[in-house]
């Protein structure tokens, strides 16, 4: 069983193909990371696969019917909208939506999920703040706990790490861990690739709108992979602290 | 809860003070026992024909207005939309400018609402061609730009080019809008399109809410933003187009009062639909009941009020948020 399956995925913008042919699946149990440059199609790839953009192939969880989909994955976009001044336990509330019928209240099961994720995400002393009126860095602490609230088997997140302090960067990266860890899978893509060694189970590495590698951190992560795709090169040892990933320089 | 049980009093009660407001000269108590009787006396009638009709209307323009407001305002996630963003009410004024310049007006009394109407049907159909399906929600404020200002233009024209300034003058009351002399018939012309407006409009809360989050999030919760922004825009133009049909542009309401109550409502842009109408309602009633008693003998109009209570209103909740919006 697997909860996304993607098959020859393109996207093509402006006459320009910014995916290639992209095929993956992704199966229960697996903290992916989706790393590659700026305009490699990350994102591209990320909305497509939620059919949130025009793509030929095929991607099984855009042919979901929308509310089906909302119930088979949630996902957090790389912009982090807040439009109204709610409070932190409201915004995350709105996770719930996918599985209210139309014009009922909240019942248990659902309060209890956002529960889970304030708790997941460690906002109880933000619950009733105003969402607008917090750090950005707790903006988008908040927004993670939204999309964890939607309790869907898959989680897409676009770039869900920047701009956060270290700490809160390896709790997100754990709370992905856990939730695969759990039997749900996570699909993120990020910049840090040391905390993409240490936390994801699997990485996809983008070029250029190609998939040009698919594996285990320590297989994709290589010195070739970073001169390659980065122009960089790169510290990557194993230690018996785990992975410890570091770029070093830009490849002339 | 307690805001809904609290907005309902106040409309009621402006509704109630609308009723034994005019120039009538009666007590409250015997103008609505009047209301009640249907005696065939002068003041049952008066009661009956003609103030009721104006309470029903305020209440009905201005439910549509604050509602479509607040529905604009939650799908723009926008403050500063209102209703007459989308150009419904400009094509409507158009309308009824026409059919009184033309004369039609003189030979058929249905002929104002009735050509503001068509007209806000035609705006309604070029916004749908421009912002339908696969536009934006950019594309509905641009396009409703554009139909704004053609209207205004062409409006400005038939003023500009009108031989007779009897019709020039009427066309210039008409447009600050009242609710002056109307009658039940307008309050059935009416109603139709308001009823339809405000159920697709009232659907949206769920969709709105979710759009708090920006139209990806939104989308992959399982929103269908095309279905809702047709939903919005005919709901919007059925609310806008009737109420300017029968009582001229009346702005402000939709802008303002989404503002007033939205703190109230904890922002959520769902709550915020029915306490928008429910506040609309109240505004209108109060403002109309000061049109007749602040100026009794002189004939101020609705709308002149409405802007000059909104506007400083407005410059208060932007004096009161500016922190905010910086």
């Amino acid at each position: 069983m697997s909860l996304l399956s993607l098959n020859n995925l393109s996207v093509t913008r402006s006459a320009r193909a910014v995916l290639s042919d992209v095929s993956l699946t992704i199966a229960p149990g697996e903290c992916v990371g989706l790393i590659g440059p700026n305009g490699a199609g990350k994102t591209s790839l990320l909305r497509a696969a939620l059919g949130l953009l025009p793509f030929t192939g095929t991607s099984d969880l855009a042919t979901l019917s929308p509310a089906m989909r909302g119930r088979a994955a949630a996902w957090m976009p790389q912009s982090r909208e807040i439009a109204w001044s709610v409070t932190v336990e409201t915004l995350i509330a709105l996770g719930r939506i996918p599985h209210l019928p139309r014009g009922t209240a909240l019942r248990a099961a659902d309060q209890a999920a956002i529960d889970a994720a304030i708790s997941r995400m460690g906002l109880s002393d933000l619950r009733h703040r105003t969402a607008t009126h917090l750090s950005g860095g707790e903006q988008a602490r908040v927004l993670i706990a939204r999309a964890l609230a939607q309790d869907t088997p898959l989680l897409l997140a676009d770039e869900p790490i920047a701009g956060l302090d270290p700490a809160s960067q390896i709790a997100t990266m754990q709370v992905f861990a856990n939730l695969a860890g759990e039997g749900h899978a996570a699909l993120v893509s990020l910049h840090d690739l040391g905390l993409a060694a240490r936390h994801c189970t699997r990485l996809l590495m983008l070029h250029a709108g190609r998939l040009v590698a698919d594996g285990p951190p320590a297989d994709v992560l290589t010195q070739a992979n970073m001169a390659e795709v980065f122009g960089i090169s790169a510290y990557y040892r194993d230690t018996d602290q785990g992975p410890v990933f570091q770029p070093i320089e830009v490849l002339g | 809860m307690r805001l809904a049980a609290g907005l309902i009093a106040l409309v009621l009660a402006l509704f109630a003070g609308s009723l034994v407001s005019g120039y009538a000269s009666a007590t409250a108590g015997d103008s609505l026992l009047a209301l009640i009787r249907d005696d065939g006396t002068p003041l049952s009638v008066v009661m009956r024909d003609i103030r009721l009709p104006r309470a029903l209307l305020a209440v009905m323009i201005g439910a549509s207005l604050g509602l479509s407001g607040a529905a604009l305002q939650g799908y723009l996630r926008n403050p500063l939309a209102e209703p007459g963003l989308i150009g419904i009410s400009g094509a409507a004024a158009l309308g009824a400018v026409l059919a009184i310049q033309s004369g039609l007006v003189l030979q058929f009394a249905f002929a104002l609402p009735l050509a503001a109407l068509g007209m806000a049907v035609l705006a309604v159909l070029a916004i749908l061609l421009l912002a339908g399906p696969r536009g934006a929600s950019i594309t509905l404020i641009l396009a409703g730009i554009a139909i704004s200002a053609l209207a205004g233009a062409l409006t400005s024209l038939v003023l500009n080019l009108s031989p007779n300034p009897f019709a020039a003058a009427d066309i210039v009351f008409w447009m600050m809008g009242s609710l002056a002399d109307r009658s039940f018939s307008h309050v059935w012309l009416a109603l139709p399109f308001m009823a339809v407006g405000w159920v697709m409009l009232a659907s949206l809360g769920r969709g709105l809410d979710a759009l708090t989050l920006g139209e990806d999030a939104a989308e992959a919760m399982g929103l269908r933003t095309a279905r809702l922004r047709l939903l919005l825009i005919l709901g919007t133009a059925a609310c806008v187009g009737a109420a300017t049909a029968v009582a001229g542009a009346i702005g402000f309401v939709g802008l303002v009062v989404p503002h007033l109550l939205r703190g109230a409502v904890g922002a959520r842009p769902s709550a915020l639909l029915w306490a928008s109408a429910l506040g609309g309602a109240a505004m209108v009633l109060a403002a109309d009941i000061a049109v007749r008693e602040l100026f009794p003998a002189r004939d101020l109009k609705l709308g002149v009020v409405m802007a000059l209570v909104g506007a400083p209103l407005f410059l208060h909740l932007i004096y009161k948020t500016r922190k905010e919006l910086a």
